[in-house]
């Protein structure tokens, strides 16, 4: 827990500080971790929401049809979509393919002393290895969030067209009517935190990696175990902040 | 470099360090002035590598002090440190090269982190380096797809990038073929005497260690049981000395140990890598 709070406060030092003391981080290697950690991820992510637009629109379908209000299919798909499942389904694609991978890569070069070497040749292993894992995910678990969360929509609309007899116009009226930008906005300050909870950890796991193949086998399992449980209780608790404090 | 500096470049003094129990360094002390090469020797599980981790600042001494270019390193910061880091190159043991980047942008990476030197002057420069240690054209080459002697090799231009006053080798020429050894060894030797360089090499490589050494150390149960000149360590009346330098199987350090005597005589803590200062150490909570 210490190391982690270190991981963090030495992070804030070369994100806000030290580039104001002249010592700024390199750009193109974040860009290198955007196309690994974002650009590599979007098929799944897309496929996976579309998954989940559609199981949730016939589960919708088949509970309001009861009620004879299968107009608001729409409106539940979108809302749900945008406050909880967008953040959370997409968090956990990431957390399962690009923070386990963030462990892994980083407990390996524990192990076979590049980042002792790092040190040694005076380039901060912070500045140099984990900087830019931790921008490329504050921009990029945010953006594949928006990209589930339209793909979600799409999902939804292919059985709300074919099954119910929507018309695309009415799926996108009843859309736009329900969902209010609040609901946009609080699905993106989610993945915003849980991006940040998700680097961290896996680099944390990865940094403080012992003993050989098998400490790097355990650092994967710790980051995605951590990364889950931290990432759906704190779900919750913005959920409890955002849309039941007031 | 031509001033009449007599300041030793490495100045340890009474260096203790201890694990737990066991006092692994128990009082080294030893100089190097420019332009020397020290050759530290001893056993497997000897201090050897701690006294090297302490020497470049990657673990804190329990007492003692350690100077390098005449300012003291145990008590300094991480910017401070990283000022004197600058100043001299380490070859590590498996070569430490970065996995995910090519043999060229390993030597480069030194350089182009601590110079502002435009990229057609780097490239210059890692071919050139690449070239004194006979890797011409192996800058594409991703360090898997390498043996482990040019790995090493590799490390030894990455050490030098910018040629650095002092250079720490840990086991330069363990799993090079005779002649690489013999060329590494030329190098070593080339860059003390003309350019000044001056040398700290741990190695278990006894015809490597009497080619390059203006000194030596022996190094047993964490003190020094022998130090000075190639001559005088050959003609050491130690049987310790004479049972390592002639690689003997049996003699004073037994070939068989039991349990007990190992633990007491292992004196290898659980490699602490990274800077000692506890900002990256230990598991996840």
């Amino acid at each position: 827990m210490k190391n982690y709070l270190n991981l963090n406060l030495s992070l804030l030092y070369w994100v806000l500080v030290a580039p104001f003391s002249g010592q700024f981080f390199k750009i193109a290697p974040i860009f290198r971790q955007m196309v690994f950690i974002g650009v590599r991820a979007a098929p799944m992510v897309a496929l996976t929401s579309f998954s989940v637009g559609v199981t949730l629109a016939m589960q919708a379908a088949h509970s309001l049809q009861q009620l004879g209000a299968e107009i608001y299919v729409p409106d539940l798909v979108t809302v749900t979509l945008l406050r909880e499942l967008g953040p959370v389904l997409i968090a956990v694609i990431v957390i399962g393919r690009s923070g386990s991978a963030v462990a892994a890569e980083l407990g390996t070069m524990k192990v076979s002393e590049e980042i002792e070497a790092l040190e040694v040749m005076a380039i901060n292993p912070i500045r140099f290895l984990i900087v830019p894992r931790f921008l490329a995910m504050l921009v990029m678990l945010p953006v594949l969030t928006i990209l589930g969360n339209y793909v979600g929509f799409f999902g939804g609309w292919t059985v709300c067209h074919y099954a119910l007899g929507f018309n695309t116009a009415g799926f996108i009226l009843r859309a736009l009517e329900s969902a209010t930008t609040w609901d946009l906005y609080s699905g993106l300050i989610k993945s915003a935190v849980f991006a940040w909870v998700v680097i961290t950890i896996a680099c944390n796991a990865g940094l403080h990696v012992d003993g050989g193949a098998e400490g790097v086998g355990q650092a994967t399992t710790a980051s995605v175990v951590y990364s889950l449980l931290a990432m759906l209780v704190l779900n919750a608790v913005l959920t409890g902040i955002f849309f039941f404090g007031s | 470099m031509n001033d009449v500096d007599t300041t030793p470049v490495i100045e340890v003094t009474d260096l203790v360090r201890v694990f737990g129990k066991r006092t692994v360094l128990n009082g080294v002390s030893f100089k190097i002035h420019r332009g020397e090469t020290m050759v530290i020797m001893g056993g497997s599980g000897c201090g050897k590598s701690t006294l090297l981790r302490h020497i470049i600042g990657a673990m804190k001494p329990t007492s003692g002090s350690i100077k390098i270019f005449g300012e003291d390193i145990t008590h300094m910061d991480e910017r401070e440190l990283a000022s004197i880091r600058r100043r001299f190159g380490m070859l590590f043991q498996s070569g430490a090269l970065l996995a995910s980047m090519t043999v060229g942008e390993n030597v480069a990476l030194p350089i182009s982190e601590h110079s502002q030197l435009s990229d057609d002057d780097v490239d210059q420069i890692v071919k050139r380096k690449l070239q004194m240690v006979g890797l011409t054209g192996f800058e594409h080459l991703k360090p898997a797809e390498i043996s482990g002697g040019m790995k090493k090799r590799v490390g030894l231009a990455r050490a030098l990038a910018l040629d650095p006053e002092l250079l720490f080798s840990d086991e330069p020429t363990s799993g090079l073929d005779p002649i690489m050894t013999a060329v590494v060894d030329k190098l070593t030797l080339e860059l003390t005497r003309e350019s000044g360089m001056t040398a700290l090499v741990v190695t278990h490589d006894m015809t490597s260690a009497f080619r390059i050494a203006s000194n030596m150390i022996m190094l047993g149960r964490g003190s020094i049981i022998a130090q000075g000149t190639p001559a005088e360590i050959r003609s050491s009346p130690n049987p310790e000395v004479q049972q390592f330098i002639n690689g003997e199987a049996d003699g004073p350090v037994p070939l068989n140990l039991s349990q007990d005597d190992h633990e007491h005589r292992q004196h290898v803590a659980p490699r602490p890598l990274i800077s000692a200062r506890g900002r990256l150490s230990r598991k996840m909570p």
